[in-house]
């Protein structure tokens, strides 16, 4: 494998087997060799040529290392690797979702006035990391499993999980909200 | 056979001859040069022994500018030609500017330009040209100190710097006629000065607030990498906004009514800023405003009512830390200490709140001032390659999130802020008429979901898009943020290939030809020659590449066949042989020849130091 091949995938870049349980600490260690080699501060004084390419494949490293490192972003990469479509426009859910989001969605806007707002708001945090973890462990299991069906599975639970992903976005705006009144 | 190297003697440099190389921390209220000298990182002092330089330039009639101590002397005889605090205007539009109430201390220039002019007896200044003349002090100092020319110097910059900032920050480096290795963020060089990642592994905040920014950032610190998670903060709080409260309450206290001359408002804020200081060691110090007539107000401040003054602004701090704390995933009890940076951290209430909001050890064993130069000193002499062997590695972060104008005055993020630069997304446009053959993409800063409260950076116009059908034209805009944390766009139409022009203007910063023209004025002045002073830039850079090119060889020229060796040697020679003539043009084609030659190289390079680094992982896999 060429490193300087834009075309690899992230797994072969982080020479890591390509499935969706990796191990976190050898990612992270990896990242942190691949910089040592191709950071553009190795090569501040060199020419142009040298420096192009190194701020060309730090950007990858930090691309790749961004998306392996975040559950959603690596299963959505997954699923692309796979040859799994992802039509961000298609957002059929099963009704069971779609009423326990509305449930977290109406105690988020409870939060906002509310006298104990900061203890409510923690709570809900805490509440969306739990049913978070379930849908990673859930993807571990679909995607170890590979066959088309378990993918199409993994596809609706990525989703889910952006659901997720986006409410706590506006948590954290909330939050910042909140400190600032 | 590969060709015999021989070098003109005095010409080549020794593969480990020591390199001048300086850090730089241009501050809001005071600078400072600093450089690695016999492995020891140390600010360098004036002729007078004082190794800060106020951050102010006195402009004057028919004479060059004065810089420094005597030029801070002058704040309150000769407000009007006399800038302090310029950082706080770089990169800012006008209407930024009187946001922050400092419009009244200057009279600004009328002008077409997004850059707000300062009008003085020597013409209209721009913020950048402002710090240019600091820099150049600072240069002249390390220069004269070490006894050469400096090679290349790293410039600090609040981590908190949005695009602009740093692109006015790099501008005024160029005017000086500095090389910028680098452009650090000022809690990341602090980091460093502290050598934190020797002594301790683990999660570190450097809470930085100096005369007119502050800045917190979160570093994950690991066998020398130095991992910058988040980062966040307030370009416009400061030291500053402290002696400003004071002067009010000073102003108060005296007496003073509402009309008060810019000269007094200088004594004012003089006479809060040495009580504000003094403050840090006393209880209690005595105070005294000119009321008029000779006539004298007195009065004590202490330092329970100095805290209910400037309690409110540092609460103001505590709400970035918070965010960082957020945005870097990370809780409390993770974070080993706190470093301390910039001036207005020795004040006692100051470390107190900062120490109680983070429940931990407050570091403050280096002088809070000097911190941030020393950090960029031991970065520049590594970026220099006076440390090859150095295991340190700074990964910093995009400190705003960078987005497009959409439908409806909307941002759509294309870049999040938090992110490890360098980095680069690519975004798809497509036309929205038949025939279409332009486009216009505005470029913006900031976290809020409307255009109008972000900050504008640049408008840029996609032309010479081939008539297509509306929709059809796929054009791929590519967003490039490099290691200074400046961002680069570029544009291609996907279906015929076409390369569109891409014109970026920038929304406060100079055009390319503005910054020509003040290099033509600053030398005009000097009376240097323009064409002398291109042709020696284009040796130095000549210089500079072959010098690349040599080190690499005597590193991995076995990665090259005998006939690619010859070819790059040959690319050598010419461009050395250019490099003696007086045609700047000339020496730039050898320039670029040398790299052309060199692509294959560096790739090959590239990917047997990737291999190296990764060999050990797999045989542990394969086997």
């Amino acid at each position: 494998m060429q490193a300087t091949d834009l075309t690899s995938s992230y797994f072969e870049l982080f020479g890591l087997p390509v499935c969706f349980d990796i191990d976190t600490r050898a990612l992270a260690e990896r990242y942190r060799e691949l910089q040592r080699v191709v950071h553009p501060d190795r090569f501040a004084t060199a020419a142009d040529a040298e420096r192009r390419l190194s701020m060309q494949l730090a950007t990858r490293v930090n691309e790749g290392f961004r998306t392996l490192k975040d559950p959603l972003a690596r299963a959505r990469y997954l699923l692309e690797l796979k040859g799994v479509a992802l039509d961000d426009a298609d957002t059929r859910l099963d009704g069971g979702f779609l009423m326990q989001q509305m449930e977290l969605r109406e105690r988020m806007d409870a939060v906002k006035g509310s006298a104990d707002a900061g203890q409510r708001l923690h709570e809900l945090h805490g509440d969306i990391r739990q049913l978070e973890r379930q849908l990673v462990d859930e993807l571990a299991t679909l995607f170890a499993d590979g066959s088309p069906q378990a993918l199409r599975q993994a596809r609706d639970a990525s989703r889910k999980l952006q659901f997720f992903h986006r409410l706590g976005e506006e948590l954290a705006q909330l939050d910042d909200e909140l400190a600032g009144s | 056979m590969a060709l015999l190297q021989i070098s003109e003697p005095g010409q080549t440099a020794a593969p480990h001859q020591h390199k001048l190389a300086a850090g730089i921390d241009l501050g809001t209220t005071n600078s400072l040069v600093a450089t690695v000298r016999s492995g020891l990182a140390e600010t360098l002092p004036d002729e007078h022994g004082k190794h800060l330089l106020p951050s102010v330039v006195r402009y004057r009639l028919g004479l060059p500018p004065v810089v420094g101590e005597a030029a801070k002397a002058a704040l309150t005889e000769d407000p009007h030609n006399t800038i302090s605090s310029v950082k706080r205007f770089m990169g800012r539009g006008l209407a930024d500017i009187c946001k922050g109430c400092s419009c009244a201390e200057y009279e600004f220039a009328e002008s077409d330009s997004s850059v707000p002019r300062i009008r003085t007896v020597a013409g209209d200044i721009s913020p950048v040209e402002a710090s240019a003349e600091i820099l150049k002090a600072l240069k002249a100092r390390a220069e004269t100190t070490l006894g050469g020319e400096l090679t290349g110097v790293v410039i600090t910059v609040p981590a908190y710097f949005d695009d602009a900032q740093r692109q006015a920050t790099k501008d005024a480096a160029q005017l000086a006629g500095l090389n910028v290795l680098r452009l650090l963020n000022e809690p990341t060089a602090a980091a460093v000065a502290y050598g934190l990642d020797r002594e301790s592994e683990g999660v570190h905040v450097v809470y930085d607030l100096g005369g007119g920014t502050f800045d917190i950032s979160i570093l994950r610190l690991n066998r020398g990498v130095f991992e910058v998670m988040s980062t966040a903060g307030n370009t416009a709080l400061g030291g500053d906004d402290f002696d400003r409260v004071i002067a009010q309450w000073l102003a108060e206290q005296a007496g003073l009514g509402e009309e008060i001359s810019v000269r007094k408002m200088r004594a004012l804020r003089a006479e809060a800023c040495r009580a504000k200081e003094a403050l840090s060691d006393v209880e209690s110090v005595d105070v005294s405003v000119a009321i008029k007539d000779g006539e004298v107000w007195r009065g004590e401040l202490n330092r329970e009512q100095l805290n209910v003054l400037i309690d409110p602004l540092i609460q103001k701090t505590l709400s970035p830390c918070r965010r960082a704390l957020r945005d870097a995933g990370v809780a409390l009890e993770e974070i080993e200490d706190v470093v301390m940076v910039g001036g207005s951290t020795r004040m006692p209430r100051v470390r107190e709140l900062v120490g109680e909001f983070f429940d931990c050890e407050v570091l403050t064993d280096i002088d809070p001032d000097k911190v941030v130069a020393v950090g960029a000193a031991i970065q520049a002499d590594v970026l220099v390659g006076n440390k090859p062997d150095d295991e340190m590695l700074l990964l910093d972060v995009i400190p705003l999130s960078l987005g497009i104008e959409t439908m409806g005055g909307l941002v759509e993020k294309v870049i999040p802020r938090n992110a490890t630069i360098p980095c680069a997304k690519a975004q798809d446009f497509t036309t929205f008429k038949d025939g279409q053959t332009a486009l216009a993409v505005h470029v913006v800063q900031g976290e809020r979901e409307l255009v109008s409260d972000c900050r504008s950076l640049a408008r840029f116009e996609l032309r010479g898009i081939p008539p297509m059908a509306a929709g059809a034209a796929r054009i791929r805009v590519t967003f490039q943020v490099d290691a200074d944390g400046l961002l680069s766009v570029t544009a291609r139409e996907q279906a015929s290939g076409v390369e569109s022009s891409v014109q970026v203007k920038p929304s406060y910063g100079l055009s390319d030809r503005e910054i020509e023209q003040m290099l033509r004025d600053s030398m005009a002045h000097a009376e240097e020659d323009v064409a002398a002073r291109s042709l020696r830039e284009m040796q130095v850079e000549a210089k500079r590449a072959i010098e690349a090119v040599e080190s690499a060889l005597a590193v991995d020229a076995d990665l090259l066949s005998e006939e690619e060796r010859a070819q790059l040697d040959a690319a050598v020679v010419a461009l050395r042989a250019e490099a003696e003539g007086d045609d700047h043009v000339k020496i730039k084609q050898a320039i670029e020849a040398l790299n052309a030659a060199s692509d294959d190289f560096a790739a090959r390079r590239m990917d047997a130091g990737i291999k190296a680094a990764m060999a050990g992982h797999k045989l542990e896999e394969f086997t």
